[in-house]
């Protein structure tokens, strides 16, 4: 089977370009372009070079010793919280702004909701002397502070959002409403592998660097390219699809993609959408996505904001309906437990989105000589008043 | 296909037709029939039925707020359907539902249209089901169950993509006056009137409905100087979440809108 997406946009039944006449033109150009523009040798050295010299690529393959001796396998972290940033998120913004100058495009749009992809792509807008404005649900711009702050010191609009949920999706439908707005002078930057053809694929080749740099480091490192599992968290999928890229059709490495269930899978409030999700219609994209009998789209909940999502990426869809990926789902509870083991383990403390993967390691049956590349796809400074309410209500521990 | 009530009117009555948006549900659950009632009776030409969603995303802030109102009312299809079952008795006007694909691909596709058909509608607006899918996976259901597709077409939408759509269509073209989403107004700026005169010029087979920024007398007016009529959302969706009075600032509204008929005709 190959895991790759289709001339129409297509992974398996998952994917297309389900976009009100108002988008159409926008997302068509885009299409048209996106493979020509970012294939150019001169796109491609500017690129390399502000990933290397900007960005801070390659982010390193670091074996975590003690982590490796709990678990009892070896375990690579690829350091993504060590990009600029903070995050994975900047990988893809950096591609998506010079794919928006080439388009001749004056105005950038996003959505965030943890904000790491509104402070990424406030940080190029900056860069690139361009308009930057970022939709935010109005709880997130509460519970992530910080990251509000940054996007506004980067010259950034963040604009917060009141309808609906006033988290990830809503940001999204906002920043929709924006670009029907404003179709000719209006990029918009979506931050992870969903929306219409062609973002999934787009942001999947923009973030495919992690699991390039990984074939490399590991070939030095362990003497193969292939470990045996590659571990990424999952709420649209885009960390994910960079690890799993360049391994999507190499049936060895086993790819584990981690949800977040929130209270637990059955609470009613989660955002394990391969478990609770139907297909459906989301952003635009056919994909798995939680919604009710009457196709209305439900409202999810996670401790992390990265993750409140209730779809994923078609190609995370088609990776679970195949059995590609195996998938988990891992509650607040572990992934703030996962929060404080890699904290205290290895001196690094992880966003609470990349935490989630982490306390997949749990679950897995690992054998000593099993090589595990877990992305560690951002640092935990953001969250920092989520993990310390949580530690107060713990006793510290 | 053989005609339906959509065609009938354009030939019957070829410029100034008002076609009325409402949100199934809103502002009672229960309002929808009354709503369709009135709307005849105060001299509406066609009406369009929207089924409300969590999450419309070519829909501003009035619209959103009726979905969201119509769907903690209780509303869905199932309902609507359920609503609309005696509705041919008394109503005779065109019928069309406006709706997003998921809540239809959630009830099954041609589930959709067979009960649609059976309850008496004539046509259908899904804004984010693709050209291409249209024709290669649902035409043929529209086409078994007599149900016309209508599809948008904005400022920005090429030629040879207005020609493909007039060729897939037999109802109207759904013209959205300007890039935005519902709610706004339609100013009659020069770029926009160019818009509508490049459109006209086309000679499409299919009349055209100006959509998106009516709201009163004078951009309904604006609008049938240029295409076959107009289309009213919002600012209909205001005039019926008053709380009281509501088939009287019906009538009212649609008189207003229509009045001075002869001036133009």
């Amino acid at each position: 089977m190959d895991f790759s997406v289709d001339e129409r946009g297509y992974y398996g039944k998952f994917g297309g370009a389900y976009i009100p006449e108002m988008l159409y033109p926008n997302v068509e150009e885009l299409r048209q372009k996106y493979l020509d523009i970012i294939y150019e040798p001169s796109f491609q050295e500017e690129l390399d070079e502000l990933l290397r010299d900007y960005v801070g690529r390659p982010t390193p393959l670091y074996y975590a010793k003690r982590l490796s001796e709990k678990f009892n396998a070896k375990i690579y972290l690829k350091r993504e919280d060590l990009a600029h940033t903070g995050a994975h998120k900047i990988n893809n913004t950096v591609g998506q702004i010079l794919l928006a100058k080439r388009l001749g495009k004056k105005r950038i749009i996003a959505e965030t909701g943890a904000g790491q992809h509104g402070v990424a792509t406030a940080t190029v807008c900056a860069l690139a002397g361009l308009e930057c404005i970022v939709y935010m649900g109005q709880i997130d711009t509460e519970r992530q502070k910080p990251n509000v702050a940054r996007m506004k010191l980067l010259g950034a609009k963040v604009v917060p959002v009141t309808s609906g949920s006033q988290t990830l999706k809503d940001a999204t439908n906002e920043a929709i409403r924006d670009w029907i707005s404003n179709p000719e002078d209006t990029h918009y930057i979506i931050g992870s592998v969903v929306g219409p053809h062609p973002y999934p694929d787009m942001v999947a080749r923009f973030q495919a660097v992690i699991s390039a740099e990984v074939r490399q480091q590991l070939l030095y490192k362990e003497g193969t390219e292939f470990p045996n599992y590659v571990v990424a968290c999952v709420g649209g999928g885009s960390n994910a699809a960079g690890a799993f890229y360049h391994y999507l059709n190499e049936p060895a490495v086993n790819l584990v993609a981690v949800e977040a269930a929130g209270h637990g899978v059955n609470s009613g409030l989660s955002a394990a959408t391969s478990v609770l999700g139907s297909l459906g219609i989301i952003h635009g994209s056919k994909t798995l996505l939680m919604q009710t009998e009457d196709g209305q789209i439900v409202e999810p909940h996670s401790i992390s904001a990265g993750l409140d999502y209730p779809g994923i990426g078609p190609m995370h869809a088609h990776l679970y309906d195949s059995g590609r990926a195996k998938f988990y789902a891992i509650t607040d509870e572990e992934a703030m437990q996962g929060v404080v083991l890699c904290s205290r383990m290895e001196g690094i403390i992880p966003a609470i989105e990349s935490a989630h993967a982490i306390a997949a390691l749990h679950y897995m049956q690992l054998k000593s000589d099993d090589v595990v590349v877990l992305n560690l796809s951002g640092r935990g400074d953001k969250d920092l008043q989520t993990i310390i309410n949580y530690l107060d209500e713990h006793d510290g521990q | 296909m053989t005609d339906n009530k959509i065609a009938q009117l354009f030939k019957k009555q070829p410029g100034r037709s008002l076609n009325v948006y409402f949100t199934a549900g809103f502002p009672e659950l229960e309002s929808t029939t009354t709503i369709l009632q009135t709307l005849q009776d105060a001299g509406a030409d066609l009406v369009e039925i929207g089924m409300p969603y969590s999450d419309p995303l070519a829909d501003g802030p009035t619209i959103q707020q009726s979905n969201t109102v119509a769907l903690n009312n209780g509303m869905s299809i199932k309902k609507l359907f359920e609503q609309l079952n005696n509705v041919r008795d008394t109503v005779t006007l065109p019928i069309i539902l406006m709706g997003y694909l998921n809540p239809v691909l959630q009830f099954g596709f041609e589930n959709f249209c067979r009960e649609a058909a059976r309850v008496g509608v004539d046509g259908l607006i899904i804004p984010d089901m693709p050209l291409v899918e249209y024709e290669e996976e649902y035409q043929a259901i529209f086409e078994k169950y007599n149900l016309s597709a209508i599809f948008l077409i904005t400022p920005q939408t090429s030629e040879d993509r207005i020609r493909r759509i007039d060729a897939l269509t037999n109802a109207f073209i759904y013209m959205v006056s300007t890039a935005s989403t519902t709610g706004n107004t339609v100013a009659g700026t020069d770029s926009q009137i160019e818009y509508f005169k490049r459109i006209q010029q086309m000679n499409l087979k299919n009349p055209k409905l100006i959509g998106f920024g009516i709201s009163d007398k004078k951009s309904f007016d604006l609008a049938c100087r240029y295409a076959e009529g107009a289309i009213i959302g919002s600012a209909f969706i205001k005039v019926i979440q008053q709380p009281t009075g509501l088939q009287e600032n019906i009538r009212d509204f649609i008189y207003l809108i229509k009045s001075g008929e002869e001036i133009f005709s």
